[in-house]
């Protein structure tokens, strides 16, 4: 029961929310409005640096490599993470604490120096490559290439898709599995038509996570990438410190913010749960 | 020991509360005397528990005034009407222990320290609980539970003590053990004590007085007697207890008005309620059930076939549902008789026109 | 048996996930006690030398010293204003609260480098490049939707009866507030301050943008040294921040597990 004395129901509670939209106010919606202002009138009034975003290859070859390595990074993820958050879900309480531990102890460490223990592993002379001259095969290039880029940002990446998925799964009554196995299901299909289906919410809520997040990366590419593996959010960083272009700095950052709210859009109606999962019961 | 708080009378006058266009309670006025037991009785979403609300002050008033003894409190802050509440979740405060939930309200009025844990410890003990003082809520069971909110609710003295369904949550045999520690504290305390419910035996159990709530107004206050021999609206006849409806085209004359049903003419005291249809209600152990061309007797004058639908065994008495021939069905109960009636078979139901009561129909059926 | 394989398919793969996981965290800590200026791995020799670097070169200890007190104080300003938020957005009418509840989680969505950009051109205009006051801004936003996740999660499950109960019992709005509602949403609120603290002790995109020379973040240092030279001072950072945080949690596991059990 709600005690509504003596005042308007919803004029006590917008007012605790607005320090918090205050701050909001002036340190994201102000900026934001700033660089989207300044992309249409810096230099000159106008369209000029959106003309001169989509004219020059260069910027649309990193702008679909940036969609590219996101796509890639958000595919890793979600094959990493299923079985991974599966195990999570089935196993033992003990077990179930190692597992989440693995999981977190990445954000225990600072996010640049875990960026850090990705250069010292994939250099040249790093210790994936010693492993591999150890077993007989070539080295690799990892440092400053795609690939490297991608191994990189999906361990950095791979806990947003793991918790999501975790949390699904942990919801799904097990006993359908069983059930459907009683009924004569092979457990191959019994996966295929019943769990698959019923962790999907969790799949996608995860894989738009990752992907959204991925797009907008910016230390791991510029500190693991080389001039090949360049993203959009580099670029933009280039154009407004280095060539102090307020404008076309802006336009990108204006493309990017647009390529993910864009796509949150797209996707978040996926995400909704269809159907109760844990079957029977409120 | 603390002298028990003489109770405050209550009294609710053209109180109305609408939630948008949805009309929660329709004017409605009450007045429940300073040491009365008195109880909301109702379906849900009848008013019964807005009504406690508004007492409470967990709501706003639309209209009306709310009076407790000679203060107006209808826009007195909840926290200063200085009224006990019994919820029906017990609401009791999971981080503190027992003794410290029901120091609580001492707490806020600024008592002292010796003085707050006397009377933590004599409420506790008017409920039974004072070896429990230092546990958690968590930790008792819901009987218990409700108990500490009882002692919480009682421990400043309030004069007026309003509950929420307190049993609600709780398994019958429970209700019946905790209905009579209830009562035993009304008699203990003196305070004025509201009661909702939506069980009418609980409510007959507990109650000086009942208010029978129906969409959004109260359609009878009286005793439990009084709502059981005398209703004033098919509603309250229906809601209280058993009772077969008789409905037909009907005549007044003068202090008589005669129903006909099948053929049959049933007479019942009293003039027609208003312009509208007329209902004979008619209660189980009023009516006989007898062999066919039994007819009139004893004063049972009415008298109507039919054919017995249903027939159980109650032990000390029997129970039948009969099937009229001019449509519709009486419910009777009588003593256990040697060779009863199979079902099946065709029987006059009789009974004595004194017993019956005719009243206007507003369209209410058996809550069964 | 056919059960067998797959499970042992499923350990294995795990196990392979979790190494992946977890190695690049403990590469780190070898490579601290390394004894020469370089980052090859393994280390050739042993010296605590980066660790003393670490304590006694102002640029490294003085942007540690700034870090934290950034990070306190964005724990501090972030929980009270995102725990009003949150309270404020449980007790609207469903549809608002949620409209406000998704505007005030974009912060974590929105890209850091654009986000990053436009904080700078208005810091660069109203002189809060290099200031607290600028960090402590900017870090707040950034650590809100944690707080409002972490307390609205809490509140979920708060019985609203409960301020009912103690208005009943001669409670005031506040002190309800003290005595009922803060000490159970305690753990939503406190939780929601540590992830707060650690957005902002972590946060390097913002900072890189509105830094100065005078006013460093530790993460800003962490990434100028690595850009600049193969430091293993950088590693000794990150073996420290590691074990700090696996003493608080170790700590936290065992005092929360015996708090539940009493």
């Amino acid at each position: 029961m709600a005690s509504d004395t003596a005042r308007p129901p919803w004029r006590g509670p917008f007012l605790l929310t607005l320090p918090a939209l205050a701050v909001l106010l002036l340190v994201m919606a102000v900026p934001l409005g700033v660089i989207v202002l300044r992309s249409f009138t810096d230099p000159a009034p106008g369209v000029g640096n959106y003309v001169w975003f989509f004219d020059t290859p260069v910027n649309l070859t990193v702008l679909a490599r940036t969609f590219k390595i996101s796509f890639w990074v958000t595919l890793c993820c979600v094959v990493v993470a299923y079985p991974y958050a599966f195990a999570m879900s089935v196993a033992g309480p003990r077990l179930r604490l190692l597992l989440i531990l693995c999981v977190l102890v990445p954000f225990w460490v600072s996010g640049v120096v875990r960026t850090l223990a990705w250069v010292i592993l994939l250099q040249d002379s790093g210790v994936i490559n010693k492993g591999l001259v150890w077993l007989g095969f070539d080295k690799v290039k990892l440092i400053r290439t795609q690939l490297g880029v991608t191994i990189g940002m999906t361990q950095v990446l791979l806990p947003f898709m793991i918790m999501p998925l975790y949390a699904v799964m942990r919801g799904i009554d097990l006993r359908l599995l069983q059930a459907a196995r009683s009924l004569g299901a092979h457990p191959v299909k019994t996966f295929f038509q019943i769990y698959l289906p019923l962790s999907l919410p969790g799949v996608f809520a995860g894989a738009t996570i990752v992907f959204i997040l991925a797009l907008g990366f910016y230390i791991t590419p510029l500190l693991l990438g080389g001039p090949q593996s360049t993203m959009l959010s580099t670029l933009i960083q280039q154009q407004v410190l280095s060539l102090l272009n307020w404008g076309r700095g802006g336009a990108m950052g204006v493309v990017l913010l647009v390529a993910t709210f864009g796509f949150l859009a797209v996707a978040s109606p996926f995400m909704r749960q269809k159907y109760k999962i844990s079957g029977g019961g409120r | 020991m603390t002298l028990a708080s003489k109770g405050a009378a209550i009294d609710i006058r053209g109180v109305s509360k609408f939630y948008g266009n949805f009309t929660a309670l329709d004017d409605v006025s009450l007045r429940v005397e300073p040491g009365e037991f008195m109880s909301f009785l109702g379906p849900s979403g009848s008013g019964k528990t807005t009504t406690l609300n508004l007492i409470a002050g967990f709501t706003d008033l639309s209209t009306g005034e709310i009076r407790l003894g000679e203060r107006s409190i209808g826009h007195v802050p909840a926290h200063k009407r200085n009224i006990g509440v019994v919820f029906q979740h017990y609401a009791l405060f999971p981080h503190m222990t027992v003794a410290a939930n029901v120091a609580y309200p001492l707490k806020q009025r600024g008592m002292g320290k010796a003085e707050r844990a006397q009377a933590v410890e004599a409420s506790l003990r008017k409920v039974q609980l004072e070896s429990f003082a230092h546990r958690y809520p968590s930790e008792l069971s819901g009987g218990q539970q409700q108990r500490v909110a009882l002692a919480r609710a009682m421990v400043f003295n309030p004069s007026l003590l309003l509950m929420d369904e307190p049993l609600g949550a709780l398994d019958k045999k429970l209700r019946e053990v905790l209905q009579l520690e209830i009562k035993r504290i009304h008699r203990e305390l003196g305070s004025t004590f509201v009661y909702v419910t939506h069980d009418q035996e609980e409510a007959l159990v507990l109650s000086d007085r009942i208010a029978v709530f129906n969409k959004g107004r109260i359609e009878q206050v009286g005793t439990g007697h009084e709502l059981y021999t005398a209703p004033q609206t098919l509603f309250v006849g229906q809601f209280i207890g058993e009772s077969s409806v008789l409905r037909g085209p009907h005549r007044s004359a003068g202090d008589e008005t005669a129903l006909t049903l099948g053929g049959a003419t049933l007479t019942v005291p009293g003039a027609a309620k208003g312009e509208g249809p007329q209902v004979i209600l008619l209660r189980p152990e009023a009516a006989t059930v007898q062999a066919p061309g039994t007819g009139p007797r004893d004063g049972r004058t009415n008298v109507v076939a039919g054919t017995v639908r249903e027939m159980l065994y109650l032990g000390s008495a029997m129970k039948y549902e009969v099937a009229l021939a001019g449509g519709g069905h009486v419910i009777a109960r009588t003593a256990t008789q040697e060779s009863p009636f199979a079902i099946g078979s065709p029987v006059e139901v009789a009974w004595n026109p004194k017993d019956s009561t005719l009243l206007a129909d507003d369209g209410s059926t058996a809550a069964l | 048996m056919r059960l067998r394989l797959p499970r042992l398919l499923l350990g294995l793969t795990c196990l392979l996930i979790a190494v992946w996981l977890v190695a690049p965290t403990l590469v780190v800590i070898p490579m601290s006690f390394a004894d020469k200026k370089s980052l090859a791995f393994p280390p050739t020799g042993f010296s605590l030398q980066w660790y003393e670097n670490f304590f006694t070169n102002p640029q490294w200890f003085g942007s540690l010293v700034t870090s934290a007190k950034v990070a306190v104080m964005v724990a501090l300003v972030a929980t009270v204003i995102g725990t009003m938020a949150a309270i404020g957005i449980e007790r609207m009418k469903s549809r608002t609260g949620g409209l406000i509840r998704a505007v005030l989680i974009t912060p974590m969505i929105v890209p850091g480098v654009v986000l990053a950009v436009g904080v700078y051109a208005v810091y660069l205009d109203t002189q809060l490049v290099g200031t607290w006051a600028g960090y402590v801004l900017a870090h707040t936003l950034l650590a809100i939707p944690f707080v409002v996740i972490a307390v609205g999660a809490n509140l979920a499950v708060f019985d609203a009866r409960l301020e009912t109960a103690a208005a009943s019992l001669g409670a005031s709005r506040l002190k309800t507030f003290f005595t009922i509602t803060l000490p159970l949403i305690l753990p939503g609120i406190l939780s929601g301050a540590l992830f707060a603290f650690v957005t902002s002790f972590d946060e390097v995109i913002v900072s890189l943008f509105i830094t100065s020379p005078q006013l460093k973040t530790l993460p800003v240092q962490i990434f100028s040294s690595m850009t600049r030279d193969a430091d293993p001072t950088v590693a000794a950072v990150g073996s420290l921040i590691f074990m700090a945080t696996s003493l608080i949690i170790g700590l936290g596991l065992i005092f929360g597990t015996r708090r539940r059990g009493a």
